[in-house]
């Protein structure tokens, strides 16, 4: 008798438990990012007012990856049947990730290319792969220069006046260096500039020094590798005679470039506007001012520019409903409000170039120089990005480690991009 | 049928409760490692839905990497090379002078083995991170010992030609405690009577050494040439921890074929590549076995 009560009871909840999902008609679609606090906690609060102006959709918020796992575990889900409907990926990857057919196409009406191509920072054509838009970001970064006011003011420099040249980054590099001993990278006591090639060096020399030289990194459709030009060897050669011949700095001294700006050891350093942030977690201490890159002999300013942008998955395609909910999400995440509280909480500037252009951001003493870079950022295509970087490191390391001339390793570093690009680019239209 | 003797009984269980963890086995460690063999035949992307069938056409780009001379993949299997070779001699002569000394001492006897042990059983990525930092050019404690002596600074871990053997000095340290408890069981296990007669027979110290010590510690010695050689081929954390981004350059002079396995599968999503990569050096490592198996097991009169 018991029993039968039991049973009775146990079908009574499971009708009505399956009453609920009926009529609330929540559709559920999960998000992933990789973990780092800011991020997390201004998607959350986004999440938090798309949840308002949209009941009948819930956003599991998946951040629990490190930013060293995201790729493989994205990869480990892929099998396993499960993962995000809506993801962020780094702009570089794309290319992978469209032909592991792993994202679909951003809806034509409710991303018209038209709308993308005039309301965003013109970087972020690079999304555009095989005739479609994939990405649409909520945030971009440029580089910017950075430099210890307090070392400019012990050389006996203006604290307030960063090089605004490349001649005269050369110059105050040199003037800010220290020595316990003869003039050998081994006895630095004080970095003036130290190229990390591994860190943002191989962007500001693609993308940056290149350009002043009057190159171009590739052809228009990125199917030639053009830095191995004469002008990309004679810009690769000014970026490593401050280790070579100016004997200004090292990766391998002070724990790498970045640490020793962060700690003070360093008076010039180029990086992107998420190093503010760490900065600021690290050294709040640290004296320091952001300006735009130094220009090229002829005036040309230009810096890199790159972003985490996000996508829909060929999960949420599988479902109409899923489909819709992360269509509107996605929305949601990338208009210019988003990035207005995106640059507040995260420091990342707003992808959309009305926020970008809020005066109050371009007048900011340390966001500002970065958000004036947008304008004239350019954003490498990769075809694989850890590859066309190793490139650049290995020339760098033939130059100051194998004592090669900088244009004969920077024609093999060439060679070896070309063939890449050329096994990417086979068997496509 | 149902009518067993306790004796069958027992067993019956006992086999019910060894097939557990051998399912387990089977399932975690034997099936993913045939699925590799299988693997290594398809342009294998996870992220995909597809993933063609090539062949050998992994085998073939391996062996066109090979042929390339500044190419990634052969400086993965020159550097293994290195390793062992250097590696596991190495540290197994040194282990052993050390275990004979530790043979010999009779006070703070705990306290010495210890000492040896202890690196042994810290973590990998903890060791790899202080050396990285003793290596450190200005203010690594090596530098500064060098500076203190007037001798030359040297570069180490960022020097093409020095950075293999500085991460290999650390891994024969690390690994050194476990050589030594091995040599030193081997030791005691040789019953002191031999060495009484050769004392009576006025053998010298390096005849009783070559005649007695080496020849009863072959086993000890066979076990620890073929557990140590895999160790060394399976070359991985050291590098990933003590070179710039774990990349294990500069120039690729201290990459091994692990770590190209775990860039190639996880950064470039390339798993075809990895699984063709571990089946080579699953085959290389076997044959290393047999042939050590082969040269070490000698029989002892």
């Amino acid at each position: 008798m018991n029993k039968v009560r039991l049973m009775l009871m146990l079908v009574g909840l499971l009708a009505l438990s399956g009453a609920a999902l009926a009529d609330g008609h929540v559709v559920e679609i999960e998000y992933w990012q990789y973990n780092f606090g800011a991020r997390v906690d201004a998607m959350n609060a986004l999440i938090e007012q798309f949840h308002e102006a949209n009941p009948d959709v819930r956003v599991v918020h998946n951040s629990d990856i490190p930013y060293a796992n995201f790729r493989d575990e994205l990869a480990a889900s892929a099998p396993a049947g499960v993962g995000p409907d809506v993801v962020t990926l780094f702009y570089g990857w794309i290319p992978a990730f469209v032909d592991a057919g792993y994202l679909v196409p951003l809806p034509a009406e409710d991303f018209p290319e038209e709308w993308i191509e005039s309301h965003f920072s013109p970087m972020v054509a690079n999304s555009k792969f095989e005739g479609s838009y994939w990405a649409v970001p909520t945030a971009v970064r440029s580089l910017a220069l950075f430099w210890n006011k307090d070392i400019f003011e012990a050389a006996g420099l203006d604290p307030e006046a960063p090089p605004t040249t490349l001649d005269e980054f050369v110059e105050i590099a040199i003037a800010t260096t220290t020595y316990d001993g003869d003039a050998e990278i081994m006895n630095i006591t004080q970095q003036g500039y130290a190229p990390q090639l591994s860190g943002q060096a191989h962007h500001w020399f693609r993308e940056v020094l290149l350009r002043q030289h009057g190159g171009v990194p590739y052809n228009e459709d990125n199917t030639e590798v053009l830095w191995g030009s004469d002008e990309g060897c004679a810009a690769f050669a000014w970026l490593a005679s401050f280790e070579t011949e100016h004997k200004t700095g090292s990766n391998d001294l002070f724990n790498g470039a970045t640490e020793s700006f962060i700690t003070g050891t360093a008076a010039l350093h180029i990086d992107g506007s998420f190093r503010l942030g760490t900065i600021a977690r690290n050294n709040p201490e640290l004296n320091y001012g952001v300006a735009e890159l130094p220009v090229g002999p002829n005036g040309e300013r230009s810096t890199f520019g790159s972003y985490w942008t996000h996508g829909i998955t060929r999960r949420a395609a599988g479902d109409e409903a899923r489909m819709d909910a992360a269509t509107r999400f996605l929305q949601f995440i990338t208009t210019a409000e988003a990035g207005a509280l995106w640059v507040d909480m995260v420091g990342e500037l707003p992808a959309q170039l009305e926020s970008a252009g809020d005066p109050d951001l371009v007048a900011d003493s340390r966001l500002g120089p970065f958000a004036a870079g947008l304008e004239y950022a350019h954003a490498t295509f990769f075809a694989d990005e850890s590859q066309q970087r190793q490139h650049l490191i290995d020339a760098f390391d033939l130059i100051r480690l194998g004592g090669m001339d900088a244009c004969d390793a920077l024609a093999e570093g060439a060679a070896l991009e070309q063939a890449l690009l050329d096994d990417f680019w086979a068997g496509r239209g | 049928m149902f009518h067993m003797t306790v004796a069958r009984r027992k067993m019956l269980w006992a086999y019910i409760f060894l097939a557990i963890p051998i399912v387990f086995f089977a399932v975690i460690r034997i099936y993913p490692a045939f699925f590799a063999f299988a693997m290594s035949l398809f342009d294998y992307n996870p992220l995909a839905i597809d993933q063609p069938y090539v062949g050998l056409e992994n085998y073939e780009t391996l062996l066109a990497e090979m042929n390339k001379p500044r190419s990634v993949t052969r400086a993965a299997f020159i550097n293994t090379a290195g390793y062992i070779i250097l590696g596991m001699p190495l540290q197994l002569l040194i282990a052993l002078l050390i275990a004979l000394m530790l043979n010999e001492i009779r006070s703070f006897v705990t306290l010495f083995r210890l000492a040896f042990f202890l690196p042994f059983v810290t973590s990998t990525i903890a060791v790899s991170w202080v050396f990285r930092w003793l290596y450190q050019p200005q203010f690594g404690l090596f530098n500064v010992l060098l500076k203190a002596f007037e001798l030359p600074q040297q570069p180490f871990l960022n020097n093409p030609k020095q950075a293999l053997a500085s991460i290999l000095a650390v891994v024969i340290w690390q690994g050194l405690g476990f050589a030594v408890v091995i040599f030193l069981a081997g030791l005691k296990h040789i019953p002191r009577v031999y060495y009484e007669a050769a004392r009576v027979d006025g053998a010298t110290r390096w005849q009783t050494f070559r005649n007695i010590t080496l020849p009863l510690l072959n086993p000890s010695i066979v076990y620890l040439v073929v557990l140590q050689s895999i160790s060394f081929l399976r070359m991985f954390a050291p590098v990933l921890a003590m070179t710039d981004q774990g990349d294990g350059g500069p120039l690729n002079s201290t990459t091994t074929v692990v770590l190209r396995v775990y860039r190639e599968a996880f950064q470039r999503l390339n798993m075809g590549y990895a699984a063709a990569l571990t089946v080579v050096l699953f085959c290389i490592i076997l044959l290393v076995t047999i042939f050590q198996l082969r040269v070490t097991t000698r029989r002892t009169n």
